[in-house]
């Protein structure tokens, strides 16, 4: 782990540069030494990742000499969300194919399905895998990728002592079956959801906004909603100038 | 735990609205009336407008309309970094802010990979434990008063007002502390800390036996209380609630022990449970988890190790992409925060949970078939703060 | 004029049994201003009390030890904008805190503040009572309807629900008290001489009848005289509205109450006939079974010496205050800005010592001389004393129910108003009649 929290050590590429000063004092203890101690093992990473390690536990390599290094760090890119392999993701794997992936990242493992697996899923983790309580129902705006909501239940279950995440991925204007008649929790949480996002549930008992006052144009959360274009906007009508910036 | 049907159909009362806007039905039958309890008004904790249909005093349902104190805290987090974000959250549940600061520290700790060190764990637990106390200590005052009797207030914010000085010399504030930095504490225990502390756990059992005094066997407590607003722990459960509401309904279940986290798992204290589920039981448990923290910061003052208080920590906080959901047990119950990182030093998503907010949807559930002075003393027992309602 | 000014002095009964219209008119106005100065005070103690329970001081500033707070009160009550709701019924409106004061204070008619010391001594005096302060009923309800607004409308429908169903177990608990005057069985001083049914609804007559059977209602025919006390106790705080059964005026709840839209001096005169009220009941209360003005025990410590010794109570009492007041008046913070405030709390420190004196003197005089006025004099002030401080004690409880209790729900109020005390003050007056035919 020492890696991720340091501030990023020189890798091999920054020598390749063939940058005169030492990339950092602390790749070798001699620092003062010139750089062709460095290119000489290709991409090892492993190699140079012992390097690093040795060479932070040297003391004698505090660096007098240190400066910044010189751009481009490949470095490791840290933790990545890997595989999460236990009984419950096999059995749905089974069941559900392509449409579910199941992954862990640091520790907290999720799920990724398909929209179209939504309400049978949520359910089937409800009644068979005793995922009896919702923790939170919410979304995440990406403006940039194709399908652009993250929608993402958190659910908890006693028995287990197990909290898992769903997510699912959704364009613009698409909706989703509501969780309700699964979990009663969801009636504000997803009345939430679409009061900052606008992504609408159906079947919800009560879709409408919560925390927002009922004539609210737009959806704060998205990413391109500005404060501005309300201020524009009031400005407009009831001052008559283009903008009050 | 037993069988525990997660079934919203079965629930007792259906969380369905009012139907105000049906024009075909009559709004008013000859015996319903809707009132306004509204936005200002003296018991509702804040800004609260709860719309009630009754059939003389009989509740038949009710829809709160909250957001009169949105403050947008979530798009904020989108504009600044994970470090200035910290002081945000302590406004949001204003009443315990060190267990926000705990929550989201923790939260942005875990994306990091890190871990705060021993010391500061124990300064954490410490003053959150002192914060819980703190903050069911403002929660009785007031629901006393709610329910008529209006000396238990000043008790409990005096003797408050120690726990705020230990705050106010640990890291300047009484309300919105601050207290933690992420990677651990940025404040070391000032000279006369631990003394204080005990100090007060010392000063503070004999006041807590004080309020038992006044209100645990009196009848008229007991009358107003029990059998108020009832809630069963498939319910509690269904609706996602948590914290002193859901034990008191019979599940034994608390963050602390059931995940711990930042060092818990070295205290003992017991989980206070009730039977009914109804006003008294909350009282109940929140005074027994008054006693059970007071004996968590006796475990923790007496053996503060020594140490580093702030784990290593780059300066510019930049978490690697990922996202991470990571809840405390808050005084009002499962606080959580869901932290999306797209790399850079401005959190992309940071989404709170907040524990009053899902309490409150209980409100209706809890007060169907109650008389009107019920909604009053629900609403206190739910122990919500408007500031993490709409945040 | 003067003629009849002089000719009541040497009487010994009620200016209204002895015929004389201006005595009558004097008392009237003595009770009515010393009813008035009992309410600001009654004011100024609740404050105090109150705060002193909950840890806190209360007033301080406005006068010394805030004693001048409830005169700054009044004066800023009467200088509030007088508000009308619009669609008010405007003379109702005007008239129903009349009504409630009128109920309030016409039953000082008939309270006893000793043998003579009364307006008239009716012999129908405690229905009297009874009758006149149920009007204050009216006046709610007058008040919640011109008020024009639903939520007055229900405090008031609510508040006089109570009141009314207290009523009735208040007026069985008397009933029983004045069915005690008239059986005179075993007390816990041992029968009387006089026989069977000379029983009275006067209140002199129920004090005096006290004072013959030597014994306090209170312990007569024991438990019996207790419970009644106690249903009558619990009954007159749900009467005048005061906590724990404050509901329909208290602040945390939906309907705000039938005075909430009466500001300034109408609400003042609510809060007037409210506490006026709470005297006339604990009046009601020392009447009946604690001995009115009777002193403490008159006949286990009989004789001139104890009389002597507990008509120095007054006397005693007063110095005492004046002694709480010199030691304020010395913790007074020694600065300029408390100049004011330091003088004025010593000279009412002397008022007080004045008086002290002089009752002690009066005391004193009637042991050592043989005059008749002063003898007179000394056991009216004894007669009244003990009157008062019983009432006194009354009050006091009245704000330390407020400052202990939360308050009972509606229903659960009219629960114990219909199913708990009436049965209970019923069976306590059958029982009392058969054990008082029997023993």
């Amino acid at each position: 782990m020492v890696e991720e929290s340091k501030t990023p050590a020189t890798p091999p590429e920054g020598a390749k540069t063939g940058a005169p000063t030492p990339p950092s004092g602390s790749e070798k203890p001699a620092a003062e030494v010139s750089p062709p101690a460095q290119p000489s093992s290709g991409s090892n990473v492993a190699e140079k990742a012992a390097v690093l390690a040795t060479s932070e536990r040297n003391p004698a390599t505090s660096p007098a000499t240190t400066t910044k290094p010189p751009a481009a760090p490949a470095k490791p890119t840290g933790p990545v969300p890997e595989p999460w392999t236990a009984p419950l993701v096999e059995k749905y794997q089974h069941q559900f194919g392509s449409g579910l992936q199941a992954q862990s990242y640091l520790g907290q493992n999720y799920f990724i399905v398909d929209r179209s697996l939504i309400p049978n899923f949520l359910k089937l983790l409800r009644d068979d895998e005793q995922f009896d309580y919702c923790v939170d129902i919410t979304a995440v705006h990406y403006p940039k990728r194709e399908k652009q909501f993250d929608v993402i239940w958190i659910l908890y279950s006693f028995e287990r002592n197990e909290r898992i995440r769903v997510k699912t991925m959704i364009a613009d204007g698409e909706t989703l079956p509501s969780s309700v008649p699964i979990w009663a929790t969801g009636n504000w949480l997803e009345r939430e959801v679409y009061d900052m996002f606008g992504i609408k549930f159906e079947g919800h008992p009560d879709m409408k906004r919560i925390l927002l006052p009922e004539g609210w144009k737009g959806f704060p959360l998205r990413k391109d909603y500005s404060i501005l274009q309300q201020d524009k906007e009031w400005v407009q009508i009831n001052l008559g100038i283009e903008s009050g910036q | 735990m037993n069988e525990i049907k997660n079934d919203p159909a079965a629930l007792k009362h259906e969380l369905t609205n009012l139907d105000l806007e049906t024009p075909e039905k009559p709004h008013l039958d000859s015996n319903e009336l809707i009132i306004n309890m509204g936005p200002q008004h003296p018991a509702t904790h804040g800004v609260l407008r709860v719309i009630l249909k009754l059939d003389g005093e009989k509740v038949l349902g009710t829809e709160c309309v909250i957001g009169y104190l949105h403050r947008g805290v979530e798009k904020i987090a989108e504009n600044r970094t994970y470090a200035m974000f910290n002081p945000y959250v302590d406004r949001m549940d204003y009443v315990a802010a060190v267990s926000n600061g705990l929550g989201y520290c923790l939260a942005v700790e875990k994306l990091l990979n890190v871990e705060a060190p021993a010391r500061a764990n124990y300064i954490r637990v410490i003053l959150t434990e002192l914060n819980r106390i703190a903050s069911h200590q403002l929660w009785l005052g007031t629901h006393a008063l709610d329910i008529g009797a209006m000396t238990p207030l000043f008790y409990t914010f005096r003797d408050r007002e120690e726990i705020l000085k230990i705050f106010e010399k640990y890291c300047g504030a009484r309300l919105t502390t601050h207290a933690f930095r992420i990677g651990g504490c940025l404040y070391e225990t000032y000279a006369g800390f631990e003394k204080e502390v005990k100090n007060f756990v010392q000063f503070v059992r004999p006041k807590i036996d004080e309020y038992e005094k006044l209100l645990t066997t009196n009848r008229i407590w007991l009358e107003r209380t029990k059998n108020v607003g009832v809630i069963s722990a498939e319910d509690a459960i269904a609706l996602g609630v948590t914290g002193p509401v859901l034990r008191a309904s019979g599940v034994k279940w608390d963050l602390r022990k059931a995940q711990p986290y930042s060092g818990y798992q070295n205290f003992e204290f017991e989980i206070p449970t009730g039977e009914n589920g109804d006003t008294y039981d909350r009282y109940l448990v929140r005074m027994v988890e008054m006693r059970q923290s007071l004996r968590i910061i006796e475990q923790a003052v007496g053996a503060i190790p020594e140490g580093p208080i702030m784990a290593k920590v780059p300066k510019v906080i930049k978490p690697p992409v990922g996202e991470v959901y990571h809840s405390i047990e808050a005084p009002k119950g499962e606080l959580g925060y869901f932290v999306v990182s797209d790399g850079s030093t401005q959190p992309y998503r940071v989404r709170v949970r907040p524990p009053s907010f899902v309490n409150l949807q209980a409100l209706d559930i809890m007060v169907r078939g109650m008389l009107v002075a019920d909604v009053v003393a629900v609403i206190g027992t739910l122990d919500i703060v408007l500031g993490e309602v709409d945040r | 004029m003067l003629n009849a000014l002089m000719s009541y002095l040497g009487s010994n009964v009620t200016p209204g049994e002895a015929n004389n219209q201006l005595w009558a008119l004097i008392y009237v106005l003595i009770i009515f201003a010393g009813v008035s100065v009992a309410v600001v005070a009654m004011n100024w103690l609740e404050r105090k009390a109150l705060a002193h329970f909950q840890v806190r001081l209360g007033p301080m500033r406005v006068g010394p030890h805030g004693l001048l707070q409830p005169i700054a009160d009044a004066v800023k009550l009467l200088l509030k904008e007088d508000i009308i709701p619009a669609e008010a019924d405007k003379f109702v409106f005007w008239i129903a805190p009349l009504i409630g004061l009128l109920a309030a204070f016409t039953v000082y008619t008939v309270v006893p503040f000793g043998p003579s010391q009364a307006v008239s001594d009716m012999n129908i005096g405690i229905l009297f009572m009874l009758g006149v302060s149920s009007l204050a009923v009216l006046g709610i309800v007058m008040a919640g309807w011109a008020s024009n607004s639903h939520y007055p409308l229900i405090g008031a429908l609510r508040s006089s629900a109570q009141m009314v169903s207290y009523e009735v177990a208040m007026g069985m608990a008397v009933v029983s008290a004045v069915l005690m005057t008239s059986l005179h069985g075993t007390g816990l001083y041992g029968a009387s001489s006089l026989s069977d049914g000379t029983g009275t609804l006067s209140m002199i007559g129920i004090v005096q009848a006290q004072q013959e059977q030597q014994v306090w209602f209170l312990f007569k025919f024991f438990p019996l005289g207790l419970i009644a006390f106690v249903i009558f106790a619990i009954a007159m705080v749900a009467e005048t509205n005061r906590a724990p059964f404050d509901l329909p005026e208290a602040e945390s709840e939906l309907t705000a109450g039938f005075h909430t839209e009466y500001s300034g001096l109408r609400w003042s005169l609510f809060m007037l006939a409210e506490y006026a009220a709470m005297i006339a009941v604990s009046s009601i209360a020392v009447t009946l079974w604690l001995g009115g003005w009777m002193r403490p025990f008159p006949h286990w410590l009989s004789g001139s010496v104890w009389d002597f010794i507990f008509s120095l109570f007054p006397g005693l009492t007063f110095l005492g205050l004046a002694a709480i007041a010199v030691r304020g008046t010395l913790r007074m913070p020694k600065h300029n800005y408390f100049r004011v405030q330091t003088i004025g709390l010593g000279a009412f420190a002397l008022v007080l010592g004045g008086i002290g004196l002089l009752l002690l003197a009066i005391a004193i005089g009637a042991r050592a001389s043989s005059s008749e006025a002063i003898a007179r004099a000394a056991d009216s002030m004894n007669n009244i004393y003990w009157f008062m401080i019983k009432i006194a004690v009354f009050m006091y409880l009245f704000i330390w129910y407020r400052a202990t209790w939360p308050r009972y729900r509606f229903d659960q109020l009219m629960k114990v108003g219909w199913k708990v005390m009436l049965p209970i003050s019923l069976g306590v007056l059958i029982v009392t009649a058969i054990v008082g035919v029997i023993a």
